[in-house]
């Protein structure tokens, strides 16, 4: 009998390590805050370059996520890349003349949609589309900008 | 000449195993709904190849993680980037090192005590005696064994990569000084719930410990009655056992990551 329950209580205890070992996998070390219907809006906003950028990044207005990358599709017709952007519920009053970038967090980071407010009284809303955007930075296009206006004649 | 007839008889002989193996495989599924309705004899054989594991995972996990803290550190703080070392750390864990060094570890631990089990009483023809008293020595040997042991190796599997994780992190943040925030928060970035932690490392888990405890079964099931066959079966496991997980997981890591 003693025996019995010493394995019992062995096994229950080595099936709940496991599960809770599991659970500190999911929630500490996962990007899981990601998953899951948080409700809210999207919007659209199309960017003629998105660098880097995957689905599920987040949107930020002041570094603080307000949102994540539904989507990102190609425009066939004008050769932009459009991206769906979902607003959660608790953002609801974000002006429709924001701009919206795309920024890297840090020299390895990945890179995020960050929103800069506008001053217009008219919020977005489910389907709008932000105007103005601003497209990621390519670092072989920035080399090359510094490099021509180095050699350029009256540049040093 | 007589080297292709040794060639074809060695593919004969595999294909032979392979085949028997496969067939007793669907002889243990079509039993484990019935063995679950008993799930005392389970939670015993649990108890045998699972817990009983638990401190070899935890101190393998440890050093694992550590070495990688230590390795990765190394190597990232080249490009002074050493705020990425624990998503290195937890990536590597979890794709690949957690279920595979479980998976070998369990083979060593569990699955040669399932072998020379069940080869024992095959030569001490306790199985023939159970077969006499109209008992499956498959249904009340074999499947609560295979069931254990797939369901033991995920549960190792993650809790080899959490004590990995937490020796990772005492090695960079406690004793090297990496950065406290840096180390969590690009591991939650980098980390994908799914694709990394679900698909492989739990799939992963289930898969080889299903494949291990099925090749143990095997082995020692129709293992030669005698010492020195037992002793094969046992040896023939962890051969087998270990190449089928390399297999095993080139071929899931291959499904898992085919875009990537």
């Amino acid at each position: 009998m003693r025996q019995t329950r010493t394995i019992e209580i062995s096994t229950g205890l080595f099936i709940l390590l496991g599960f809770m070992a599991l659970v500190f996998l999911a929630t500490k070390t996962t990007n899981i805050q990601t998953y899951g219907d948080r409700g809210g809006y999207s919007v659209t906003a199309n960017f003629t370059n998105i660098g880097g950028l995957k689905v599920r990044a987040p949107v930020t207005v002041a570094g603080v996520a307000v949102g994540r990358v539904l989507g990102i599709k190609l425009d066939p017709k004008s050769f932009n890349a459009v991206v769906t952007l979902q607003i959660y519920g608790g953002y609801q009053e974000i002006p429709d003349d924001s701009t919206a970038s795309i920024l890297t967090s840090g020299i390895l980071g990945e890179q995020y949609v960050g929103l800069d407010p506008g001053g217009s009284d008219t919020f977005l809303k489910n389907g709008s589309t932000i105007q103005y955007t601003q497209s990621a930075l390519v670092l072989e296009k920035l080399i090359g900008q510094f490099f021509s206006k180095a050699t350029a004649p009256g540049g040093k | 000449m007589s080297l292709l007839r040794e060639m074809y008889y060695i593919i004969l002989g595999f294909l032979e195993g392979f085949g028997a193996c496969w067939l007793f495989l669907f002889r243990i599924l079509s039993y484990t709904p019935s063995a679950l309705m008993r799930p005392g004899l389970v939670f015993q054989q649990i108890y045998s190849v699972g817990a009983m594991s638990l401190v070899l995972i935890i101190v393998a996990g440890l050093f694992v993680g550590m070495v990688l803290g230590l390795e990765s550190y190394n190597l990232l703080s080249r490009f002074a980037a050493t705020s990425a070392i624990g998503s290195g750390i937890a990536l590597s864990l979890y794709r690949e090192l957690g279920p595979v060094i479980t998976a070998l570890l369990f083979a060593g631990r569990a699955g040669t005590a399932l072998t020379s089990e069940i080869g024992l009483m095959r030569a001490t023809e306790q199985l023939a005696g159970m077969e006499m008293m109209a008992v499956d020595p498959v249904r009340r040997i074999v499947v609560p064994r295979f069931i254990a042991g797939a369901v033991s190796v995920p549960l190792l599997t993650v809790i080899f990569c959490t004590i990995g994780i937490l020796g990772g992190y005492l090695l960079s943040v406690m004793h090297l000084g990496v950065d406290d925030g840096a180390f969590w928060s690009q591991m939650r970035v980098n980390v994908d719930l799914v694709e990394d932690v679900i698909q492989s490392t739990v799939i992963k888990g289930i898969v080889f410990g299903g494949a291990i405890s099925l090749l143990a079964v095997y082995e020692g099931f129709y293992a030669q009655p005698t010492a020195e066959g037992v002793s094969n079966a046992t040896t023939r496991t962890v051969v087998n056992g270990a190449l089928a997980v390399l297999v095993l997981d080139y071929i899931l890591t291959s499904i898992f990551f085919h875009g990537a």
